[in-house]
């Protein structure tokens, strides 16, 4: 009797174990295929990366120029880029939820074809109370921002209607919707979102990142 | 003369300890006989499920060589339970000759595996190469090696059965 039930009760263990490891492999396997999906909506080649392509710690943001907390977030990402040389690269993304904003998105795009889209960036940031009054960016004061900075302005005017850029923008706006940004900023390092909104959880999310990639 | 017993009332007393104690030694060998055939039928049952997991779950393509272990190793998950249900010391002369030959292909594959067999006398060159290692944990645990440790389990563990029941 006693071995009966050992023999049983050790059958029935066994095919347990191989019924929980089915599963428990199948949904890894699952897991893996959402974060790759993710990762194919999260990096895409159009979009301005700064840093080393061989650098294995990448931040994607969303970013919206007329957005405040994405003027105030610049400067500390581009901090975490500095403190980690070779280590992290950052790619802009839009989501530009602002009225007019995929206006102000459209120049910027149009000034990486000439080779200047970081400073108008940091430009446009810096100036964003003047031409984004009350969070409602006015197409008119953007351009008096980007003078100075050697831009042929007269060119970007031209290629910011250029049916490339129309194409970046649509695709940033439709991939934000499917990864369900909501908000600017919204960060995903090496694909995985912040578990709550703030500079800290940001921190934690890069070192993270840094001490998985680079052990 | 009250406390002197008959010489045969002594003898049969005797005899009735020897007897308890001879079915006492008895049990206690089929008992541990009945062990390791169980041992061996949970290292086949786990070797078979393993193997199920690995074709079947994580579709790893089985080799050649792989499937001629598989039909050394899954019948005993069927055969083992016959000899153990009753227990009958014979079931050593009818699993031994799988787990002979299933060992016998385990280490084939593994010298294979480690590259210790020359290229023209292996047999299988079509659909997986067996020499391939599709699977790699601690950098030296392959398939063919955990094989060939189950196979060598339970020939050892049948070994020792047969030498101590049924002499």
């Amino acid at each position: 009797m006693k071995r009966k039930t050992l023999f049983i009760s050790a059958a029935v263990a066994l095919l347990a174990a191989f019924v929980v490891g089915t599963l428990v492999y199948q949904s890894q396997k699952a897991d893996t295929a959402q974060a790759l999906a993710r990762q194919s909506l999260l990096v895409r080649d159009h979009a301005p990366t700064v840093g080393p392509a061989e650098a294995k710690v990448h931040i994607v943001e969303f970013l919206d120029p007329a957005c405040e907390t994405c003027r105030s977030f610049y400067p500390f990402v581009k901090r975490m880029v500095a403190a980690n040389p070779g280590k992290v690269r950052v790619s802009v993304r839009y989501a530009p939820f602002h009225k007019n904003s995929d206006y102000v998105v459209k120049v910027l795009e149009a000034t990486r074809k000439q080779g200047k889209y970081w400073e108008a960036l940091e430009a446009l940031f810096a100036t964003q109370s003047r031409w984004a009054p009350n969070h409602s960016p006015d197409p008119d004061l953007v351009w008096r921002q980007l003078e100075g900075l050697g831009l042929d302005l007269e060119r970007v005017r031209h290629d910011m209607n250029a049916p490339d850029i129309a194409r970046t923008v649509a695709q940033d706006i439709a991939d934000a919707k499917a990864l369900n940004v909501t908000q600017t900023p919204e960060f995903f390092v090496n694909g995985k979102p912040m578990p709550s909104f703030g500079y800290e959880q940001l921190t934690a999310l890069v070192n993270d990142a840094l001490a998985t990639a680079y052990r | 003369m009250r406390r002197s017993h008959s010489p045969r009332q002594d003898s049969r007393v005797a005899t009735t300890i020897d007897g308890q104690g001879a079915a006492r030694t008895d049990a206690r060998v089929s008992d541990v006989g009945w062990n390791l055939v169980f041992a061996c039928w949970l290292i086949a049952t786990a070797s078979t499920l393993g193997a199920l997991f690995f074709s079947e779950v994580m579709s790893l393509p089985p080799c050649v060589l792989c499937w001629y272990q598989r039909i050394f190793i899954f019948p005993l998950v069927l055969l083992l339970p016959v000899g153990l249900f009753p227990f009958d010391p014979k079931i050593v002369r009818y699993a031994l000759p799988l787990a002979v030959v299933g060992w016998s292909l385990a280490f084939f594959h593994v010298l294979l595996t480690y590259g210790l067999i020359p290229e023209s006398i292996r047999p299988c060159t079509q659909g997986v190469p067996c020499a391939l290692n599709q699977i790699e944990w601690f950098g030296f645990v392959s398939i063919p090696l955990l094989s060939l440790v189950a196979f060598s389990v339970i020939n050892a563990l049948l070994l020792v059965t047969h030498y101590k029941v049924s002499r």
